[in-house]
C-alpha cells in the first residue's frame, strides 16, 4: 500500500496553473525523487503534500488517512517529516536543543530524546558541534542541521526540499551515504536539482514538467527517455 | 541533573534566600518598596514569559492585571468574601478573560497583536470607569484593613505583608522557571525563535501561543488580586495603558528571556524613580536618560548582558 499518495491535485495562482491533476503514488519504503526544471511546480506540490499550501483541486492521503485539510502540523505529528529548501533552523539555539525540539515533539522521555539527538547529529556527522549555537555553523552544516532534524522526528516519510543545495562535493558525497543507510528504514520523497544525486539514489524517479507529470519511472528509463531529455536540454518543442 | 541546571537553581535559590534575608535587615521604607516591588515583579514575572519567551509583544497586560485586582477587589467589597475565595476569583478572572482575548487577539501578528491587546485593554479600561457605580471609577476604592485578613494573619502588617509578598514572588518565579525548563516552555522559545520551524516539526503553533497567553495573564491577575489583597486600593489607575507599558519597561531593562530579568528591571525602575524624584522635580529626565543608555549599552538588558558575558547557562 503506498504510504503517500496524491491524486489530481491542480493549484491555480491567480488563474495561472502551478499544478495540473497531479496523481502520485509513493510506496512504503521507496526513496522518490522528484526532478523537473524551474518552475515545473516542484515547490507548490511539496507544499501541498506537506500542507503548507492549499490546493485548489485534489487530495491527498498519508499512512491510510485522508489529510487534503490537514494543517502541516497535524500531517507533521501524523509521521511526515519535513526539510526546508531554504535553511530555516532555530538560528539562536545550540544544535542539540534544535535536534531535540524535533525529538521532543513526539517522545516525552528526556533520555530517550538525549539518545535519539545523539544518533541523528551522529549519522549527520554533526555530532562533534553538539554544543554549538546552530546559527555559527557553515551553510553547509546547517543543511545536515536541517536534515538531522528531520530524522529525529523518526517520520514514516521524509521529505527532503533540495537537501544539496549549496553543498560542497564532499558534503554532497556524506548526504549519499546518509541516504543510503537509511534506505529500507524509511520512505524518502527527495526534491533534488542534481541528476547524480538522483540517479544514484531513487529507487523512482517522478519527472514534473509544467505543472505536469511527464514521466515516471525507474532511474534508467528516465535517462532513456526523449521527453525527459528534451525537457532537461532545453528542447522547447517536447511539451506539444 | 546537569551542571548548568545545578547552576541556575543555585542561583535563584540565592536570590530567593536573600529577598528573604533582606525583610530583617531592610529599614521600613525600604522594606514597603520591596514588598511592593515583589508583587509588581510579579506581574512582569507573568508579561515576561509572553513577551520574553514566546515573542508576542502585548500592549494589553494592564487587562489582566486589572483583572486580578478588580476579580479580587470587588469579590471582597460587592459580595463580602474574604481574602482567600476572593484571591482565587481574581485569578479565575484574569485565566478566563486571557483565553477570551488570547483567542481573539492570536488570530493577529505582529504590530496587528500589539494594537489588538491595546484595544481590548482600553475597553476594559472604559468598561471599569463605565461601571463607576461598584468600580468608583478613577478614585477606586479601599479594601478595609479588618478584611485583608489571609489565613488568620493580617495581610497589612509590614512583616506580614512583607512575607506574603515574598510568597507571591516565590510562586511567580518558580511557575516562571518550571516552565520555561519544561518541555511546554522550550517550544515556546522556539516558537519566538522561529514560528514557522516551529509548525513544521509539527507543534500545534496556535494552541501553545494560547497557553501562553493564558499562563501569562494568570500570573498578571495574581500579581493583581496580591496587590488589591496587600495594598488594599483598586482603582481605574491600573488598568491604563500605562500600566501596560511598565511591565514591558520592567522586562526590556532587566532582560527579556530571563527569570530573573523582571525582578530587576523592577527594582532598577523603581529606584530610578525614587532617586531621582528626590533629587529634582524633573525626575523623569533623569529617568528618561538612565533608559536611553542602557537600551543603547544593554540592549539585551541588565540580566540579558550578564548572560551574553558570562553565564551562558542562565535561564
Amino acid at each position: 500500500m503506498s504510504l503517500l499518495s496524491a491524486s489530481g491535485i491542480s493549484k491555480q495562482y491567480n488563474g495561472l496553473a502551478a499544478l495540473s491533476d497531479v496523481s502520485f503514488d509513493v510506496p512504503s519504503g521507496q526513496v522518490r525523487a522528484l526532478i523537473g526544471p524551474n518552475g515545473a511546480g516542484k515547490t507548490t506540490l511539496v507544499g501541498v503534500l506537506s500542507g503548507r499550501i492549499p490546493p485548489s483541486s485534489g487530495s491527498v492521503h498519508f499512512a491510510g488517512q485522508d489529510v487534503t485539510t490537514w494543517p502541516a502540523h497535524k500531517r507533521i505529528s501524523q509521521g511526515m517529516g519535513y526539510t526546508f529548501q531554504i535553511t530555516s533552523i532555530f538560528a539562536d539555539l545550540s544544535v542539540r536543543e534544535n535536534v531535540a525540539l524535533a525529538a521532543r515533539r513526539h517522545q516525552k522521555s528526556a533520555a530517550v530524546v538525549d539518545a535519539m539527538v545523539e544518533e541523528a547529529l551522529l549519522k549527520t556527522g554533526l555530532w562533534d558541534r553538539v554544543d554549538d549555537i546552530a546559527g555559527t555553523l557553515s551553510y553547509g552544516h546547517q543543511r545536515l542541521l536541517e536534515i538531522a532534524m528531520g530524522l529525529a522526528q523518526t517520520p514514516k516519510l521524509l521529505i527532503l526540499d533540495e537537501p544539496t543545495q549549496g553543498l560542497t562535493e564532499g558534503d554532497v558525497e556524506a548526504f549519499k551515504r546518509l541516504i543510503k543507510s537509511l534506505r529500507g528504514e524509511i520512505t524518502v520523497l527527495l526534491i533534488e536539482h542534481n541528476m547524480d544525486v538522483v540517479m544514484q539514489l531513487a529507487d523512482v524517479i517522478t519527472v514534473l514538467e509544467a505543472g505536469r507529470v511527464l514521466f515516471e519511472g525507474i532511474p534508467t528509463d528516465v535517462k532513456a527517455n526523449a521527453l525527459v531529455r528534451a525537457a532537461y536540454l532545453g528542447g522547447g518543442d517536447a511539451e506539444t | 541533573m546537569t551542571t548548568d541546571l545545578k547552576k541556575s537553581v543555585i542561583l535563584h535559590a540565592g536570590v530567593v534566600l536573600a529577598l528573604f534575608v533582606l525583610q530583617f535587615v531592610l529599614p521600613a521604607y525600604h522594606h514597603g518598596n520591596m514588598a511592593r516591588i515583589m508583587v509588581l515583579a510579579s506581574y512582569a514575572i507573568g508579561y515576561n514569559l509572553l513577551f520574553g519567551y514566546t515573542g508576542l509583544l502585548s500592549l494589553g497586560h494592564a487587562l489582566f492585571f486589572a483583572a486580578g485586582l478588580y476579580g479580587a477587589g470587588l469579590a471582597m467589597s460587592q459580595f463580602g468574601l474574604s481574602a482567600g475565595p476572593a484571591l482565587v476569583i481574581g485569578v479565575v478572572a484574569g485565566v478566563v478573560i486571557g483565553a477570551v482575548v488570547g483567542g481573539l487577539a492570536l488570530r493577529t501578528e505582529g504590530v496587528a497583536f500589539m494594537i489588538v491587546t491595546l484595544m481590548f485593554a482600553q475597553a476594559g479600561y472604559l468598561t471599569i470607569l463605565y461601571f463607576g457605580a461598584y468600580t468608583r471609577g478613577d478614585e477606586g476604592f479601599v479594601i478595609a484593613q479588618t478584611e485583608r485578613v489571609l489565613f488568620g494573619v493580617d495581610l497589612s502588617a509590614p512583616l506580614v505583608r512583607y512575607f506574603a509578598a515574598f510568597s507571591l514572588f516565590c510562586a511567580a518565579i518558580l511557575t516562571c522557571f518550571l516552565a520555561v525548563k519544561s518541555r511546554f516552555g522550550r517550544v515556546l522559545v522556539a516558537i519566538r525563535e522561529n514560528e514557522e520551524r516551529a509548525a513544521m516539526l509539527g507543534y500545534d503553533v496556535a494552541k501553545y501561543k494560547l497557553g501562553a497567553v493564558v499562563l501569562s495573564a494568570g500570573l498578571s491577575a495574581l500579581a493583581g488580586a496580591g496587590y488589591a489583597l496587600l495594598f488594599g486600593y483598586v482603582g481605574a489607575s491600573f488598568a491604563s495603558v500605562q500600566y501596560s507599558i511598565f511591565p514591558l519597561l520592567w522586562v526590556l531593562l532587566g532582560g527579556a528571556g530571563t527569570v530573573l530579568g523582571p525582578l530587576v528591571g523592577t527594582v532598577f525602575m523603581f529606584y530610578l524613580i525614587d532617586l531621582s524624584s528626590g533629587l529634582t522635580t524633573a525626575y523623569m529626565l533623569i529617568a528618561g536618560l538612565v533608559l536611553v543608555v542602557l537600551t543603547v549599552f544593554a540592549p539585551q538588558g541588565v540580566m540579558g548582558e550578564v548572560r551574553r558575558r558570562m553565564w551562558r547557562w542562565l535561564p
